[in-house]
C-alpha cells in the first residue's frame, strides 16, 4: 500500500525525508517552552518529567471544574492489559514501548486510506487541554487533564464514504514490547469501536498528552482515544489502525465476555454489570464512594445520540 | 512446665503474626502507602487474609495426621477466630466504605449479585462457629459441636467462589485458592477411612 500524505498543497508523491520529519516531530512533541508557558496555567503547572506540549485551554464546556486526580495516580494506576492485568504493571513495564517512529493505518470505507505517520496525523490539529471525568467499568473514577484534539477533525480528513457507519480502532500488537500480550487474557490485538455519530461528537478526543506533557507510555502513548461518557475500556490506547466499516465492529471485551460487555458501554448507573452494581464509584483520592452520573455527567451533550434506544439492551 | 512455657510463646507469636496484616494495612492507610485506591486494597486484602487464615485453619487436621504433631491443634481456635475477624473487617469495610450503610441497596446487592450472595453466606456460616468456639459451648453442644463446625468447609468453598465471581478476567489468583482448598478437603476424604480402620482416630 502506498504511503499517502495529507496536506492538499503537497503532491502525493512527495515524501518527507526522515531527518525532516524527525525534526518536525521534535518540534511538535517538545512544544515550544514559551508557548506552553504562555498557555493558561491549568493543572498542568508543575512538570512531571515528560516533554512539554504547546496547547490552549479548551472552552469551558470541555473542562470540568472538579479537582484533577494527582498525576502520580493518573500515570501510576492503569488498566492496560498489554502490560499485565495488575494496575501497577503498566507503569512498571511500559517504558520499553517505542512510540517513534509511529504510524497509523487508515482503511475501509473512506476515500483516503493509507499509512500515515504520527506527524501526518497531528500536523493540522491545534492541541487543547480538556479536563474530563473518566469512569472505569470496575467502579473507580478519575478527573484527567488531557491534551489532544477532537477526533471528528481527523476523521473528516480521510473522507469517509456514506457506507461508513462505524469506526474501528486497533492497538499495537507486539508481544516483544508489550509483555502482557504473551498471555492470551484477551484476543489480541485490542479492538474498540464507535458508531460514526459518537466518533464525530465534539466531546470525543484523540489525546497525545496529559498534565501538559506527552502521554506517558502507560497511558496509551503516543495516540489514544478518550470518550468521556463511556466506560474507560472504550478509550483505546496506542492506536495503530483506524478502519471505517459498515458493520458494527466486534470489540475485544465483547469477544471476551459478550454477556458482560456490550458495544456501547455508556456509563449508566441504572444498568448494572451482570456481576456488580454500577450505581456508585470511588473517585481516586476519596474515602467514600459517590453516585455515578448518567453518561458520566455528560448526559446533556450526548443523551440525544441514544434517543429511542433501550439502554438495557444496548449496554 | 518448660513445654507449657514454650507453647505460650508459640501462641503469642501466632497471635501477633495473625494481627500483622491488619497493622500493616492500617499503617499503609495512615501513611498513604497503599497506592491510588487504598480502600479497595484494604477491602481486598482483608478478604484475602480471611480466606488464607481459613485455609490455614483447615490445614491443622491434615497436618496433625501427616506429622503426628499435636500442638498445631491447640492453635486451631485462634486461627479460626482470626479468619472470622478478617472476614468481619472485610464485610464492615464493604458495608461502611463501599455502601455507607445504605441497607436497601445492600439488601438488593446481596440478593442480586451471586458473588456478594456467596460472600455474605460464607460470613453467616462462620458466625455461629465463632459464637460456639468457647470451651463452655463445646461442652454444652457435645457431639453436635463437631457436626456444626463442619460448616467451615462450606464457608471456605463459598469464600473461594466469592473471589472467583468477582474477578474481571484474570482468574489465576482465585484458582490458586480453589486448588489449595481442594487439596485440603481431599486430604480429609483420604484420611477418614484410615482412621476408621484403626477404630479410633487418636
Amino acid at each position: 500500500m502506498g504511503r499517502q500524505r495529507f496536506s492538499p498543497e503537497v503532491l502525493a508523491s512527495e515524501i518527507t525525508p526522515p531527518e525532516v520529519w524527525r525534526e518536525r516531530r521534535r518540534v511538535i512533541q517538545t512544544g515550544v517552552a514559551a508557548l506552553a508557558a504562555a498557555a493558561l496555567p491549568g493543572p498542568a503547572g508543575a512538570g512531571h518529567g515528560g516533554r512539554r506540549l504547546a496547547f490552549r485551554p479548551a472552552p469551558a464546556a470541555f473542562r470540568t471544574d472538579e479537582p484533577p486526580t494527582p498525576f502520580k495516580h493518573v500515570a501510576g494506576y492503569n488498566n492496560f492489559y498489554e502490560f499485565g492485568t495488575d494496575k501497577y504493571s503498566p507503569a512498571e513495564r511500559a517504558a520499553g514501548l517505542r512510540t517513534e517512529p509511529w504510524s497509523v493505518t487508515v482503511e475501509g470505507e473512506c476515500e483516503k486510506p493509507g499509512a500515515y505517520t504520527l506527524e501526518d496525523i497531528l500536523r493540522p490539529h491545534p492541541l487543547e487541554e480538556r479536563i474530563y471525568r473518566l469512569r472505569c467499568v470496575e467502579g473507580w473514577s478519575m478527573v484527567i487533564p488531557w491534551v489532544g484534539f477532537p477526533l471528528a477533525g481527523l476523521l473528516k480528513r480521510f473522507a469517509p464514504t456514506s457506507r461508513a457507519k462505524y469506526v474501528e480502532f486497533t492497538t499495537l500488537y507486539d508481544p516483544e514490547q508489550m509483555p502482557g500480550q504473551r498471555r492470551r487474557v484477551l484476543d489480541w490485538p485490542y479492538v474498540e469501536g464507535l458508531r460514526m455519530d459518537e466518533a464525530m461528537h465534539p466531546l470525543t478526543l484523540l489525546a497525545v498528552g496529559l498534565y501538559g506533557e506527552v502521554l506517558p507510555n502507560q497511558n496509551g502513548a503516543p495516540l489514544r482515544l478518550v470518550v468521556p461518557w463511556k466506560y474507560g475500556f472504550k478509550s483505546i490506547k496506542s492506536i495503530v489502525r483506524i478502519r471505517f466499516t459498515e458493520r458494527q465492529p466486534l470489540t475485544s471485551w465483547m469477544k471476551a465476555s459478550p454477556r458482560e460487555y456490550g458495544f456501547y458501554a455508556n456509563v449508566n448507573p441504572t444498568v448494572d454489570h451482570p456481576r456488580w452494581s454500577q450505581a456508585r464509584e470511588r473517585r481516586i483520592g476519596e474515602f467514600f464512594k459517590r453516585k455515578t452520573l448518567m453518561f458520566n455527567g455528560y448526559a446533556e451533550q450526548v443523551a440525544h445520540l441514544y434517543r429511542g434506544m433501550d439502554l438495557r439492551r444496548y449496554f | 512446665m518448660r513445654g507449657v512455657n514454650r507453647f505460650v510463646w508459640i501462641r503469642l507469636a501466632v497471635w501477633l503474626a495473625c494481627l500483622a496484616p491488619l497493622l500493616w494495612l492500617a499503617w499503609g492507610l495512615a501513611r498513604d502507602r497503599l497506592g491510588a485506591n487504598p480502600i479497595e486494597v484494604f477491602t481486598r486484602s482483608t478478604g484475602e487474609w480471611a480466606l488464607r487464615l481459613l485455609l490455614v485453619t483447615l490445614a491443622v487436621t491434615p497436618l496433625r495426621r501427616l506429622t503426628g504433631w499435636r500442638w498445631p491443634q491447640r492453635l486451631r481456635r485462634l486461627l479460626g477466630l482470626y479468619a472470622f475477624f478478617y472476614a468481619t473487617v472485610h464485610l464492615a469495610s464493604y458495608l461502611w466504605l463501599d455502601q455507607f450503610f445504605a441497607w436497601a441497596e445492600i439488601g438488593r446487592d446481596i440478593l442480586k449479585r451471586p458473588f456478594i450472595t456467596a460472600g455474605m453466606s460464607a460470613w453467616l456460616l462462620l458466625l455461629p462457629l465463632a459464637l460456639t468456639s468457647t470451651r463452655g459451648m463445646m461442652r454444652r453442644l457435645g457431639g453436635r459441636w463437631k457436626r456444626l463446625h463442619r460448616l467451615v468447609h462450606v464457608a471456605a468453598a463459598l469464600a473461594v467462589l466469592h473471589f472467583f465471581w468477582l474477578v474481571k478476567l484474570d482468574v489465576r489468583p482465585p484458582l490458586v485458592y480453589a486448588l489449595l482448598l481442594g487439596l485440603l478437603l481431599l486430604a480429609r476424604v483420604r484420611w477418614r477411612p484410615v482412621a476408621v480402620g484403626r477404630q479410633h482416630d487418636s
